[in-house]
């Protein structure tokens, strides 16, 4: 299976070692690994902000860049529902457009999804050993169904212990730009979640989208809470997660 | 009522350091999430429901001027006036016109959002007459110096007992209770009189039904019967966008809007109102009049944000959203808030008027999943932000910033060049000796760190390091 996988912009500039948890999985899945190399951002700041035609641009870009790959793969449930659910939107009129926008759409993933459900993947390379708490993000869950995959994979991994949270569903606050706009209301937001998560007595919080992880942790830290740790899923199944606080 | 959108954000601040305020919240949210929860179950297939009743919805809107029609000729026949407001100047005319028609003095009102719009208590008063707010929660506002409500279906969500205990105390001139029972018998005694002495009724309407010309009202209380029974005169006001078909219409939309709202499998009273009294009934008002409003409505059918319209205003979108749960209603400041609201008031009021609203949200879609007509709420924010950016009604800085994004993430080459600089740069921010993991102050961004830290990135970009390691840097 010859797999593309879409970095994202913010594991790209933030944590890129998430994004080599996410390929050193998909090649444990067998899979072809592409990653092109101009990639940059699926356009979402841009649509959620109101500003179309930089979001259509940024999506004709991505489609151009990946429709040679079978599929396309995002560490992200945000970035891949965007891919996924608003790029149809985004083609407008043009019909051939439309059609590839709406191929590459079915084709695109997030990574837990893709890996249970495409690559039917069952060699979690990952030895985490610990209680864990998972916050279901937004898009991921709404858009894109994520719920049963990240746990199923981390089920995988006998030293993990998933606790889950009260209100694992519930937003944390982040909301992209919403996150710089309105920063006191969104911190507030996040207060309740990350109490939430300190209530499950874990010792680490595991997500699937970034953006929802530096607000947890910028809030967390906040807080005085330094030990709590806060991991992305894909480090947890990889097993990399020696390099996070 | 006056719009007061423009200042969301310094009110949101405001409603964040309020004690008192964020612990009322707490406890309201967790009661309404959890008792809708419990109730969507008893039904069958709610998901199913929910898309019948998006149908139905879009079918009465589809047709609007046809069951409006119809509902006039049905209403009429059975006794009624129907009569038409286009704003809120216009409701105030009319419902005063037919006070002083048939010499009213005072004036029972159960719950109606559309008063609410028009500002019609301080017309009624300014007028000479006197209403009465018999809701229990809107009684409360009304004893309380005309506060707002900050709920659609409660609207003292922000109160706590104490505090209207409090209140009661101070208006009633009685010892002040603390049982909430007794306070409800309290009002139940101070309400009493005005409803014997009431010369005429207003009410809003839940619902219109075309084919016989009747009005359904949901309440919970048992004023909304004695507002529109009692008196001999009965107005009521509602919006145009409220009809629909028939009563097997009603039906499939009563099964989700007490779920949705309250959790209740019916609300405790539900009235079905047709036609004035006819000479063999025992009860029932002799005059019985329909202000159908429009007030930006008519404008929406058709356009863009036509999905909008088939809101049945049962208040799941706020009871479930983190914005509403962590600010309240008041901080929306025009009579609708939470994500309905972020929609509503600026159509209805201006876009320019309301600038803050439509990203007031982070498009979590927790309202879009639970709202019973299946509006996509988030979608139409996002549109409403297009308008604002078409209209450069968003600060010059953020349009820029945007703008420059969007022109970088397009340019590769630069994009790598501009992330490498930037994370270089967040790494310095992060430095402070001892430990260099968070950004206490973020430069370009303060307003992230007003709450929460902002952690360091982690060194290299992805890019930089993929590169490196195919060695092809
Ligand atoms: S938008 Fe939907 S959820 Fe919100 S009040 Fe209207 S019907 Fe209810």
């Amino acid at each position: 299976m010859r797999v593309g996988l879409f970095v994202t912009c913010l594991v790209d500039m933030m944590r890129p070692r998430i994004g080599f948890a996410a390929l050193k999985l998909l090649e444990a899945a067998g899979c072809e690994v592409v990653v092109p190399a101009g990639q940059t951002c699926c356009g979402q700041p841009a649509y959620n902000s109101g500003d179309r035609e930089s979001a259509r641009q940024l999506a004709i870009k991505l489609l151009d860049e990946f429709e040679s790959c079978e599929y396309v793969v995002a560490p992200s449930g945000s970035c891949a529902g965007m891919i996924r659910t608003h790029y149809v939107d985004l083609a407008g009129e043009g019909e051939a457009l439309a059609r590839r926008m709406a191929a590459l759409s079915s084709r695109t993933y997030e990574l837990t999804d893709f890996l249970v459900n495409v690559a039917k993947f069952d060699k979690v390379p990952g030895d985490y050993q610990g209680s864990i708490t998972y916050h279901d993000s937004c898009s991921g869950l709404r858009e894109l169904g994520v719920k049963t995959q990240p746990r199923a994979l981390l089920a995988q991994i006998p030293g993990v212990a998933l606790h889950e949270m009260k209100g694992a569903e519930e937003c944390c606050g982040f909301g992209g730009a919403f996150s710089v706009k309105f920063g006191e209301l969104s911190a507030a937001i996040a207060e309740k979640k990350c109490e939430a998560i300190q209530a499950t007595g874990g010792d680490a919080i595991v997500g699937g989208d970034l953006g929802c992880l530096l607000n947890i942790e910028g809030k967390l830290r906040r807080m005085g809470d330094e030990k709590t740790k806060v991991l992305h899923v894909a480090e947890i199944l990889a097993g990399d997660t020696k390099g996070t606080r | 009522m006056e719009n007061r959108a423009m200042h969301f954000k310094a009110r949101a601040g405001q409603k964040l350091a309020d004690v008192l305020l964020q612990e009322n919240l707490g406890k309201a949210k967790s009661r309404f999430v959890g008792m809708r929860a419990k109730a969507i179950v008893e039904v069958d297939d709610f998901e199913a429901t929910r898309e019948a009743a998006k149908l139905l919805r879009n079918r009465s809107l589809d047709d609007l001027d046809l069951w409006l029609e119809q509902f006039e000729q049905q209403a009429t026949r059975r006794g009624a006036t129907v009569l038409w407001a286009r704003d809120s100047a216009e409701i105030c005319k009319l419902v005063i016109d037919i006070a002083q028609r048939h010499g009213v003095k005072k004036i029972t009102k159960s719950k109606s959002m559309l008063s609410e719009e028009a500002g019609l208590n301080l017309a009624l008063e300014a007028a000479g007459i006197q209403p009465v707010e018999t809701d229990l929660g809107e009684y409360i506002l009304q004893i309380n110096d005309n506060e707002p409500p900050s709920h659609i279906i409660a609207p003292v969500f922000h109160k706590s007992k104490e505090e209207i205990s409090a209140l009661f105390a101070r208006t009633h001139r009685r010892p002040a209770l603390t049982d909430i029972q007794a306070l409800t018998r309290e009002a139940r005694e101070v309400l009493r009189p005005h409803f014997l002495s009431a010369d005429m009724g207003i009410s809003g309407g839940n619902f219109l039904v075309a084919e016989t010309g009747s009005v359904a009202l949901v309440t919970n209380e048992g004023n909304g019967r004695m507002v529109t029974t009692l008196p001999k005169v009965h107005v009521v006001v509602t919006g145009i966008e409220k009809v629909i078909p028939t009563l097997e219409d009603l039906s499939t939309l009563m099964r989700l809007l007490p779920r949705s709202a309250t959790g209740q499998s019916i609300s405790n009273y539900f009235s079905l109102l047709t036609g004035v009294k006819k000479p063999e009934e025992s009860d029932g008002p002799e005059h019985l009049y329909f202000i159908l409003v429009d007030n930006g409505r008519a404008d929406l059918v058709g356009g863009e944000f036509a999905e909008m319209l088939r809101c049945i205003r049962c208040g799941a979108c706020m009871n479930h959203c983190p914005v509403y749960q962590t600010v309240g209603g008041h901080a929306y400041g025009w009579v609708y808030p939470g994500p309905m609201g972020s929609i509503l008031t600026p159509l209805f009021t201006g876009l320019e008027n309301a600038i803050d609203l439509p990203q007031a949200a982070t498009l979590c879609n927790q309202c879009g999943v639970v709202c019973p007509v299946k509006i996509p709420l988030p979608d139409l924010l996002r549109k409403l932000r297009e308008k604002q950016m078409e209209r450069r009604l968003r600060p010059l800085t953020e349009r820029l910033a945007l703008l420059a994004w969007g022109w970088m993430a397009r340019h590769p080459r630069l994009y790598a060049l501009g992330t490498k600089i930037g994370v270089r740069y967040l790494q310095w921010l992060a430095h402070d000796g001892e430990r260099n993991d968070r950004i206490r102050i973020l430069g370009m961004a303060t307003e992230w760190t007003r709450g929460r830290d902002f952690p360091a990135p982690e060194g290299k970009t992805f890019r930089e390091m993929y590169a490196a390691r195919k060695g092809n840097p």
